[in-house]
């Protein structure tokens, strides 16, 4: 489903990621985790493909195909999702409008006609009591005062109304309480499928209590130094990176 | 004397009410012993009169079949009254509607009691050291619009007045003038409408409003000028706050050749209040210019001030904000604030706040800033697989509907919202998704 081959990238002329490689197939679940630095979040804004970041060596390909040549919202459209670590405020825009443009914008790529308001607007706030989220926040502009978990909250519902094929979850655990982290990890177990995969970028174990991974990477200096199963996320828990850093070295 | 300065009197209508033409007499000296102000002058410095030399004549006739003219009038609600080419046209006003406590009458058609309340009222806002254009407007104003709200009346619906220049075939010029007299603890609202027909018919529109807001009274006004590019025109709002006295006040602009609206709010009593909001969306080679004069005379009164405006292609914007805090206006809050989006490299804008402050407790905030388009915000709209038109248009309408979206008339903001959406949308099909 993706796939990166030694795939350089980095922000203003400095590399980041330096020959990074990972493969994954429909229906898994990868944790990424590193230390601060090691370049997890770049590898989201990448395949994003957010302004500033520069591949400069490399490919990643998603359902065969090529990411790096498609426009941000075309990679959408194919199937990527992106929670953001930092989801933008854009007060002015309605919640609600933004949720149904990017709904209808998926739509008109699988050639449907635009999602009649009475519907999307049930859809939306069904939404909402999955990812916990009060309906009012349909109201507001998008993430315009929202709390930090509110914010991912309302990207985890995104992530439920867009289907996505892939969806990488930058940090989306940072600063959750437990029971947020539970809803987030309950959208994502409900949206498990032999179709979808997704990637989980995390600083800590804990996520991983609640998302059970297939697969976990370390991601350090731009490369992924080690890969395993979810015991290496136990190990990296008791142990830290450093062991990991001196292996490499 | 210029060509144009002796065009716009000879083109003013006659016919006017006897007691007004004291009025015209001493406009006409004023406007004669002047010259039109050039980039020289400090308040002109941004905007040409170049456009105003050329022939105007008088306005033949309002008899404007206003649908084969383009204009579409939104029923908002209350009581209309509209204006075509500068006559009235009954077929298009309705005022049957008209509340008790409220009176909404034309210098020509006023009664004897009705004319002497607008001889005690009209230019006490406007005052006798009077600019340059309203000296025209008394010139040449043969008409005019009484609005009178009684003591302790309370309008539910806002009064709806609409000037429309459609085509008549030469360059035509009007001359508008509103009177609106707010009693003791009254509240209404009232919406200035400009409207223009397709087609491109030169105007040239000279407008002057009065708001006399008396102790305790509120004002909710809106001023719109949605006049097509070839209509100029040089307007001006004055407002006075009694004791007390609540003014809500919003300006929305597209732009045109030439549009300069002169805002100023003097406040002659403790415990006013005014809240003054704009909107200006110039795009083309058009031009709008906002001079603001916030005038604190008084102690213990506050002023909050948002103005925004999105410029496009090679338009112009001028925004002047003054805040004129006297030196018995202590306990002053006074706040301003403009923020300006180019979505061009050729637009231009010049904005200046402008604080004259002689009071020493006063509390007072402004600020400043021209941008583009927040390049992560629409990075963030694009990853939901928006594309990059449709998400400019959703930022560049979701930075004026912040200030739309305090417009409390619900029945204006409706007509408005999907109106401006429209304005930015490349692809109409986009209109929906924003609206």
């Amino acid at each position: 489903m993706l796939k990166i081959e030694n795939l350089h990238a980095g922000v203003d002329g400095t590399d980041i990621l330096r020959g990074l490689n990972l493969e994954v197939k429909p229906g898994e679940v990868h944790a990424i985790m590193g230390p601060n630095g090691s370049g997890k979040s770049t590898l989201g804004h990448v395949l994003a493909g957010r302004p500033g970041y520069t591949v400069t060596a490399g490919s990643a390909t998603l359902l065969g195909q090529d990411l790096l040549q498609l426009e941000t919202e075309e990679r959408a459209r194919l199937g990527l999702f992106l929670a953001f670590q930092y989801p933008v405020e854009i007060p002015g825009v309605s919640n609600m409008e933004f949720l149904k443009a990017a709904v209808d914008a998926h739509r008109e790529q699988r050639g449907q006609a635009p999602i009649d308001a009475v519907s999307f607007m049930k859809q939306a706030r069904e939404t909402c009591k999955v990812v916990d989220l009060d309906p009012a926040f349909l109201k507001r502009g998008v993430n315009e005062g929202f709390s930090g978990g509110e914010k991912k909250r309302n990207e985890l519902m995104q992530m439920i109304l867009l289907e996505p094929r892939l969806a990488i979850l930058d940090e989306t655990d940072s600063g959750l309480d437990i029971d947020a982290l539970q809803v987030v990890a309950r959208g994502v177990n409900a949206m498990r499928s032999s179709e979808r995969a997704f990637v989980l970028v995390t600083h800590y174990q804990r996520l991983l209590d609640y998302i059970e991974p297939d697969h976990v990477h370390v991601l350090a200096d731009g490369r992924i130094v080690r890969s395993g199963d979810k015991s290496l996320a136990l190990e990296l828990e008791a142990r830290g990176y450093a062991w990991l850093e001196d292996e490499v070295a | 004397m210029s060509d144009f300065m002796q065009q716009v009197l000879d083109s003013a209508a006659t016919g006017s009410p006897p007691w007004l033409q004291d009025w015209q007499r001493a406009g006409r000296q004023r406007w004669q012993a002047s010259t039109l102000p050039g980039r020289k002058t400090e308040q002109w410095k941004y905007t040409s009169l170049q456009g105003l030399q050329q022939r105007f004549v008088a306005a033949n006739s309002g008899d404007v079949e206003l649908s084969a003219a383009g204009v579409a009038l939104p029923q908002l609600g209350g009581p209309r009254l509209v204006f075509v080419n500068g006559f009235y046209s009954p077929a298009q006003s309705s005022l049957e509607s008209l509340p008790p406590g409220a009176s909404l009458v034309r210098f020509s058609d006023a009664d004897d009691q009705q004319a002497k309340r607008i001889r005690a009222h009209l230019g006490l806002a406007t005052g006798r050291d009077e600019p340059l254009f309203t000296a025209l407007n008394e010139a040449a104003m043969s008409d005019g619009v009484f609005l009178d709200i009684a003591p302790g009346a309370s309008l539910a619906e806002p009064i709806h007045v609409v000037w429309v220049s459609a085509n008549q075939g030469e360059a035509f010029s009007v001359t508008q003038r509103l009177l609106v007299l707010c009693g003791e603890s009254s509240s209404a609202s009232v919406i200035e409408h400009f409207a223009g027909g397709a087609g491109g018919q030169r105007s040239f529109t000279n407008g002057v409003t009065e708001l006399l807001l008396q102790a305790g009274a509120t004002l909710c006004h809106y001023r719109l000028h949605l006049e097509q590019e070839a209509a100029l025109h040089i307007g001006r709002v004055q407002a006075r706050l009694a004791t007390g006295a609540t003014l809500n006040s919003f300006h929305l602009a597209l732009g045109s050749e030439l549009k300069r609206i002169d805002l100023v709010v003097d406040y002659c009593g403790e415990g006013a209040h005014c809240e003054l909001n704009g909107v200006y969306l110039p795009r083309g080679t058009e031009h709008v210019d906002y001079h603001t004069c916030i005038e604190h005379r008084v102690p213990n009164c506050t002023s909050s001030e948002t103005f925004r405006g999105i410029v496009g292609d090679s338009a112009t914007a001028v925004f002047n904000g003054r805040i004129h805090i006297h030196r018995d206006a202590q306990k002053t809050r006074a706040q301003l604030n403009n923020r300006n989006l180019l979505t061009s490299t050729q637009a231009e804008v010049n904005t200046k706040p402008e604080l004259e402050i002689y009071a020493d407790d006063v509390q007072c905030a402004h600020g400043a800033t021209v941008a583009q388009l927040d390049e992560l915000a629409l990075h963030y709209l694009r990853s939901r697989g928006v594309s990059r038109a449709a998400g400019e248009v959703m930022l560049s309408f979701g930075f004026i509907n912040e200030v739309i979206e305090s417009i409390r008339c619900e029945a204006l903001r409706d007509y408005l919202q999907p109106m401006l959406a429209a304005r930015f949308a490349r692809d109409p099909a986009l209109v929906g998704q924003v609206a």
